[in-house]
């Protein structure tokens, strides 16, 4: 084997190496040499060239990311921020929740099922490596139009991919969305999310302090899947006799991560490590510089003890290795045995690769030669930064000037089609042939789950102490006016918590985008943080993690902007949720909130196949508002549901259709009221008894209240429009099916 | 009233089945696969999940875990055993129940809440319904299809050792919509769906399940 040590790298310093293939530019590849004062070795190289890549060093997004700091309000919840594995929040009653969410869009078309199941591998992980148990997960997906034939690829098997991992990790699934635009072909959105739950005293940091302390790898055996770039190395470097095209989506196994689980909760239980990291993008590359960097800064490796499913792994492939289910800690020499024994415990493979010293460098030896002699700040924290240019496309002004010319259904027979259409249109249809793939009732504690506003999970069985997640965003209002966009997002995602009977406490995010060299593109991202920044900093919430996901185009054809908004949020009785379903007959609904007639940006429209205006300006002051009036009257309400997607007319058919008891409603605006999408409403359920309770709560909160109908039947009847619960049932159930078989 | 839970590597509903004998007034004592020792309890779940990932046949490398060996002798001798979904399969493997759960008919993992009649209420862990009673409990399963051969169907049916049936649209394909069977002496019963997640309805979708925990605490108590 040809080994590339750091003496055969000051000894040549002008050999020929393939940075570029690597993704890196002249001058990053430059730097390199500057600080290294010599040129990298290949495994130097191929570290550098991962940790500095788009994915791991966010070197387009960074300058804007900063907002969320500068920006933060004053948050005593907040426990660990920005920065580490994900960040944490105090619930009360000593209870920790870390919650985070993340992209697995590139992998998940080339091959959906892995694709998917891994990207929910690599957040679970996130979450564990802070010390949490993971008790949910969540899964915002976008696609291409339902009936292109590729989405009839990628679809399924992006489905099955996440139940295939989340269900045998024993995670219950609580909700996420599903929507499909043409511009998401080729470019499928998989975000996955998971929280997780443990006491203050047991978050764990990704940090390796403490001379002497040991590098322990643990979990799964290293292969040659998820290697992507580093091929080009390999070929270069050694001889073509052995196979380079390895697959470059990682391939899961969820057992082993199910094992790893177990296996590390109860090492933490113990007390046994000084800092832990997950094994994910960039595999041991980045474990080891980012524990480095974060700690005191030295560490000496021994790679060749790292244990490999392929022997013939070269060391450039063995630290690039995207090899799933792998975590590595720092434990101390007095508690390695018993750190080894639980391991053992539970047939995991671990092995001392390594310690912590006092030094500066990272230091990594493969059979006694040195092969990477590196300042791991330079590797994890200190890569390039840009200033992307960036500027407002013409399409903006273009779109605000044109107006959104969409039929208005006025008599009983036009409200019932435009009803049923909706209702049957993909982005709206029933979800339960996906949802139905996962497992919403693993371990016991699920209170709400999809098709709930937001999933609510129980934290305490003695208390009722509970959390409740949502995840939205809706990229047609992002694409108008990204900055709108963002608030609106965030605005709907913390309604839909409030609605549950939650109150929001933190967000976290996971931007998705086209090309960021696209100054239009950019500009959109640049919009969009500032737009979340102001936001969360108005309703006093803080930005704990996210995402960035870049280059989601094809061509010059990038995805519409979008923005997927996470919110936690904490409720003391999980006993007092609402739930969304009208239950029984006889309660009042009331529309919460004031009517509009802007249709642009609205699924209506988009059935017309018309996008255009203006999103809708947000008043945060009136969300707030009314997010106060939703949690102070959550007792009165027997349901309540959130307006978004498919206005009122959706909000009242989830309504009824959730438990087969009918609504009359009268509207005296019908077409707008029911098919315009206008932020800040929801509808409620409510005893007509407490008819005086909550008209006290719309005047101490000064949000209008308009009572709309009344429940029972086994109709909508809306007006003089008479809809069948059976016929609008099989028109809202029958999409998915039909689609996907 | 102590009710062993075994813990396979893979297993996920075993604290659930836990929580279930709590609820319904048990002590739930914790079983570990790699240990024969069942710790002087009086009956044991075997709970659901993914033991061993099921890579190969679901619960076929479960069944010869230690916990097991001891497990079978006992259930031999009357001792009361329920195995969920995946407790059911490692049943068939270890050839305490007849037949085997292959993968659903429509090759979907399939997460309902499930009508359910109970059909025999003579058995350990059902005496607490009321015969042909209906319920509904949460089902989850990949491989959910019970199968076996006609002789064996024939056995089943006439000796009454079908004790939960699939009511509405067939989840999965299993035969005579079998949902879970018993051995012939009534002590170990298998059942797909899960009735651990069905014990209050803050977080199932009814309370039935708690009569298979409760069944099994009224008979030891009546014997003892």
């Amino acid at each position: 084997m040809n080994l590339d040590t750091v003496s055969q790298a000051q000894i040549d310093p002008d050999h020929v190496q393939p940075f570029r293939e690597l993704g890196l530019k002249d001058d990053e590849y430059f730097r390199i040499k500057e600080i290294l004062g010599r040129r990298p070795t290949s495994s130097e190289l191929a570290m550098y060239s991962v940790m500095w890549s788009e994915h791991c060093s966010y070197k387009s997004s960074k300058v804007h990311l900063r907002q969320f700091g500068e920006k933060a309000p004053h948050s005593e919840a907040l426990l660990v921020g920005i920065g580490e594995n994900a960040g944490v929040v105090d619930i009360g009653q000593g209870y920790a929740v870390t919650f985070k969410i993340e992209s697995h869009n590139h992998p998940s078309f080339v091959e959906p099922y892995q694709g998917a199941a891994t990207g929910v591998g690599g957040i679970v992980r996130d979450i564990l490596t802070m010390g949490a148990r993971p008790i949910a997960v969540m899964d915002p997906l976008r696609f291409g139009l339902a009936q292109a034939p590729d989405t009839k690829r990628v679809l399924p098997g992006i489905v099955a991919g996440i139940g295939g991992y989340g269900n045998c990790l024993g995670l219950p699934n609580i909700g996420g969305e599903i929507v499909f635009d043409e511009t998401y072909a080729g470019n499928p959105l998989v975000n996955a999310l998971c929280v997780g739950v443990m006491r203050h005293e047991d978050i764990k940091l990704a940090k390796a302090h403490g001379t002497g302390n040991l590098v322990v790898l643990f979990g799964a055996k290293t292969g040659g899947d998820g290697i992507g770039g580093v091929s080009v190395l390999a070929s270069e470097t050694f001889n073509d006799a052995k196979p380079t095209k390895r697959p470059s989506v990682q391939v899961g196994d969820p057992f082993a991560e199910k094992v790893l689980i177990e296996c590390c909760l109860e090492i933490f239980h113990e007390d046994l490590v000084v800092g832990i990291q997950d094994l994910g993008g960039a595999g041991l590359s980045c474990a080891t510089s980012e524990l480095a960097s974060a700690g005191s800064g030295g560490m000496n490796i021994q790679l060749e003890k790292v244990p490999l499913r392929d022997p013939s792994l070269s060391p450039e492939e063995i630290l690039m290795s995207e090899s799933q289910e792998r975590m590595c800690a720092i434990v101390e020499p007095s508690n390695i045995n018993r750190f080894l024994a639980i391991c053992k415990k539970w047939d995991v493979t671990a092995t001392v690769i390594g310690e912590v010293t006092d030094g500066e460098r990272l230091n990594i030896t493969f059979n006694g030669e040195l092969i990477v002699h590196v300042p791991p700040r330079t590797v994890a924290h200190e890569g390039p930064v840009y200033n992307r240019p960036f500027a407002e496309p013409d399409y903006i002004a273009k779109l605000a000037a044109s107006t959104v010319d969409v039929p208005l259904p006025i008599t009983a027979a036009e409200i019932k089609d435009a009803v049923l259409k909706l209702m049957a249109s993909p982005n709206l249809a029933d979800k339960t042939w996906v949802t139905s793939q996962y497992d919403r009732y693993v371990q016991g504690n699920t209170i709400l789950a999809q098709p709930e506003d937001s999933g609510v999970v129980r934290i305490d069985e003695q208390t009722h102490l509970g959390v409740a997640i949502s995840t939205d965003a809706n990229a047609r209002w992002s694409y108008l006016n990204p900055y709108e966009g963002a608030k609106l997002a965030l605005a709907e995602s913390c309604r839909n918590i409030a609605t549950s009977g939650a109150k929001p406490l933190a967000v976290t995010n996971c931007l998705n985008f086209g090309s960021p060299e696209d100054p239009g593109v950019m500009w959109q991202f640049a919009e969009t943080v500032r737009g979340l920044a102001d936001a969360c900093l108005e309703l006093g919430l803080p930005v704990t993690g996210g995402n960035v996901s870049f280059y989601n185009q094809t061509g010059t054809v990038a995805i519409l902007p979008t923005p997927v908004i996470g919110v936690l949020g904490v409720i003391q009785d999980v006993r007092e949720r609402t739930p969304m379903g009208i239950a029984k007959a006889g309660l009042d609904l009331y529309l919460i909130g004031q009517a509009g007639e802007n249709f642009s940006g609205s699924e209506w429209a988009y059935l017309h196949g018309v996008m255009g205006n203006q999103a809708p300006e947000l008043n945060l002051d009136v969300e707030q508002r009314l997010i106060n009036l939703l949690l102070e009257g959550q007792s009165i309400f027997e349901s309540a549901h959130d307006v978004s997607n498919g206005g009122v007319a959706a909000t009242l058919s989830e309504m009824v259709l959730r438990h087969k008891i009918g609504a009359k409603v009268s509207l005296e605006n019908p077409a707008p009221t029911l098919f315009a999408e206008t932020p800040g409403q929801v509808v409620v359920a409510i005893e007509p008894t407490s008819t005086n309770d909550l008209v006290a709560l719309a005047g101490k909160f000064q949000i209008p209240i308009l009572r709309i109908g009344t429940s029972g039947g086994e109709n909508l009847i809306i007006n003089d429009a008479d809809i069948s619960l059976v016929e609008l049932n099989q028109a809202f159930t029958e999409t998915f099916p039909k689609l996907f078989g | 009233m102590r009710i062993g839970v075994v813990t396979f590597p893979g297993s996920l509903d075993d604290r659930d089945a836990a929580r279930a004998i709590e609820h319904a007034g048990g002590t739930a004592v914790s079983l570990w696969h790699g240990s024969d020792n069942l710790k002087e309890v009086e009956a044991v779940v075997l709970p659901g999940g993914f033991s061993y990932g099921d890579y190969l046949r679901c619960g076929a490398i479960a069944r010869f875990a230690p916990i097991m060996s001891s497990i079978i002798i006992a259930a031999e001798h009357g001792f009361p055993v329920l195995g969920i979904c995946n407790g059911f399969q490692v049943l068939c493997e270890a050839h305490l129940l007849p037949g085997a759960l292959t993968r659903n008919q429509g090759l979907h993992f399939l997460c309902r809440d499930q009508r359910l009649r109970i059909e025999n209420n003579s058995t350990m862990w059902t005496n607490g319904f009321s015969l042909n009673q209906e319920v509904v409990i949460p089902l989850k399963n990949g491989e959910g299809s019970f199968q076996c051969d006609d002789e064996t169907l024939k056995t089943l049916e006439s000796g009454g050792q079908v004790i939960a049936r699939y009511l509405g649209e067939d989840p999965n394909g299993s035969r005579d919509l079998i949902a879970g069977i018993s051995n012939a002496r009534g002590n170990v019963v298998g059942l797909m769906p899960h009735p651990e997640h069905a014990i209050d309805t803050l977080t199932g979708p009814s309370n039935d399940g708690l009569t298979f925990f409760t069944s099994v605490l009224h008979q030891l108590v009546g014997r003892a």
